[in-house]
């Protein structure tokens, strides 16, 4: 079934220039593998299309239960060149959060998600 | 030696609360009391500043804070790391010795200066021999835009501030330092810790992140269950209890409100981060993927187990420069079809614009209410939604265009769509943009100078 990463992680985002970084982090440690087999960078980056121009480069932080996202060239040049309400990517986490992944019957079950 | 030192984070940027640093004070035991005033753009803010009166071009609020809180911290030996001399620390330093002076506590006080982070008196011999500074992100070297250069200043780090709290300063203000480095200083004094211990000085240096954005990390912009956290009206900003081998809890004071737990910790770490394995700082380069978080208590998360490499030869360098023009103008649409009628607008808006003939480097639309912060993401909006704000920016490298542009979005008011309603602000403002530009430098060409004065 498809389940939405809102239900499953938590996130914060920020900047570095006209990168937003986002770091997503799992509510439980069961459910980072998850998370690392779902959502991949091609699959952040297909999420992102027409917001993130450059690539998306993902990072592991499994002591965290977390993946960190780097979105290149998706803040409208970023810093003080951005015209954008949000230059410094704060709303990418929740923007992020809206991604739907796939999840198997039995990690319902295991996960006890309804 | 102490077993344990308390460092109490008082300001997140320039323009946090201005009365978290008193509370922090005021509301438990702490050592030392870290206030982080610079974020990127601010040195070239304060550049300004200095350009029109000598005497400014640092963080003026710091003053009469020290006013306010400089007798509890010497009665009780609580000394401040800040960064709040911006580009003028020798003024930041005079105006705190006056505030020293006011409050019959000369000769009480010694205060630690921290300089040679500014670089732009020397930035063409720099060039000249072969420095070419060149933009981290898109590889150009600092020579294309020599001449609209506003300020240079290199990050410093631990050292020099290690070195002030060494030589008996209560106060230790530096222009631009890492935030991380007024938090590991501390702790590198207190505990003498060798400045090649690459894991107590990454662990110092983790403790510095998780911190420098005050209370960003005890509840503040907390997402996980934000609807829980209790009485942030009262929010505590956080604590590190460190102990001498590295490892620390995050806390905040009793009787305070927002909560330290392992999740809002945690969304503090993720913060601003690139490659968790080399969070690179001019002491250390630390592994974000070898930290561990268990609780030890109620608001109190024990971080330990953090590892570190040797620093790099390189000190990163904050340049500001001019780079054009922008203005950002907005109205306001009801319903019924309100986003139908701001999208008309800005149909119309452009149109003029084209007609105009002015030249953008980018013109961008934000239908604010609809799409403004996820985009496409978003969705299509509600035929039903009571109002969209138009949001249209525009950046030029011709002020001319820009100031033309702020007066096209009134107009369209009685020239535009319908139910359309606050323009009450007036014609837009035409703002200079003053753009970040980062570089690096070899360390050996910073030449940092401390010095600890009586007050």
């Amino acid at each position: 079934m498809q389940i939405q990463l809102t239900k499953l992680a938590h996130a914060r985002s920020g900047d570095k220039g006209d990168t937003a970084n986002v770091g997503l982090i799992a509510f439980r440690d069961e459910v980072y593998p998850i998370l690392v087999r779902e959502v991949t960078a091609e699959r952040v980056k297909q999420h992102f299309q027409g917001i993130c121009k450059g690539e998306v480069e993902r990072f592991e932080l499994p002591n965290l239960g977390a993946l960190n996202f780097l979105l290149h060239e998706s803040l409208g040049g970023g810093g003080t060149l951005s015209l954008m309400t949000d230059a410094q990517g704060k709303t990418f986490s929740t923007a992020l959060l809206r991604m739907k992944i796939e999840i198997t019957d039995s990690e319902v079950q295991d996960l006890e998600l309804t | 030696m102490k077993q344990k030192i308390r460092i109490a984070a008082g300001q997140g940027f320039w323009g946090d609360l201005p009365d978290a640093p008193v509370r922090q004070v005021e509301g438990g035991p702490i050592d030392y009391l870290m206030l982080d005033y610079l974020a990127e753009v601010t040195m070239s803010i304060m550049q300004k500043q200095r350009s029109r009166d000598l005497s400014a071009g640092y963080a003026k609020d710091f003053v009469p804070l020290m006013k306010q809180i400089l007798p509890a911290c010497v009665e009780r030996n609580i000394r401040v790391t800040a960064n709040a001399g911006g580009v003028n620390v020798e003024g930041c330093a005079d105006a705190v010795k006056e505030v020293a002076r006011e409050l019959g506590l000369s000769g009480k006080v010694r205060i630690g200066i921290v300089t040679g982070d500014d670089i732009m008196g020397s930035l063409d011999e720099l060039m000249s021999r072969g420095i070419e500074l060149r933009n981290m992100d898109n590889g150009a070297p600092l020579s294309t835009v020599r001449d609209r250069i506003q300020s240079a200043n290199a990050y410093l780090g631990a050292a020099p501030i290690v070195e002030a709290l060494a030589g008996g300063a209560q106060i230790v203000i530096t222009g631009r330092a890492t935030d991380t480095g007024l938090t590991l200083a501390p702790l590198i004094h207190e505990f003498g810790w060798a400045m090649d211990d690459w894991n107590r000085l990454a662990a110092g240096t983790i403790a510095g992140h998780i911190i420098e954005c005050g209370a960003q990390c005890s509840g503040g912009n907390c997402q996980y269950e934000w609807q829980s956290v209790p009485s942030l009206a009262e929010v505590g900003f956080p604590i590190v209890e460190a102990s001498p081998d590295g490892t620390f809890v995050v806390t905040k004071h009793q009787r305070t409100g927002g909560w330290v737990i392992i999740p809002s910790v945690k969304e503090q770490l993720v913060y601003e981060m690139g490659d968790p394995h080399e969070y690179i700082t001019p002491d250390c380069v630390a592994d974000f993927t070898t930290i561990r978080l268990e609780y030890d208590g109620t608001d109190r998360v024990r971080v330990f187990g953090i590892e570190g490499r040797p620093s790099t030869e390189f000190l990163k360098v904050s340049i500001s420069y001019s780079a054009g023009f922008k203005a950002v103008g907005t109205l306001v649409y009801s319903w019924p079809d309100a986003y139908q009628k701001a999208r008309a607008a800005d149909r119309i808006l452009r149109r003029r614009l084209e007609r105009l003939g002015l030249e953008f480097d980018l013109v961008h639309t934000e239908f604010v209410g609809a799409n403004a912060t996820h985009g496409p993401l978003a969705g299509e909006p509600s035929a039903d939604i009571p109002e969209v704000q138009l949001r249209v920016g525009v950046r030029s490298e011709d002020r001319n265009a820009v100031e033309r542009f702020t007066k096209e979005i009134a107009p369209l008011v009685l020239t535009g769509p319908p139910a359309v309603t606050g323009f009450a602000g007036g014609r837009p403002k035409v703002e200079e943009i003053v753009a970040y530009w980062p570089a690096l430098i070899p360390k050996e060409e910073i030449n940092t100078q401390v010095r600890v004065i009586e007050a």
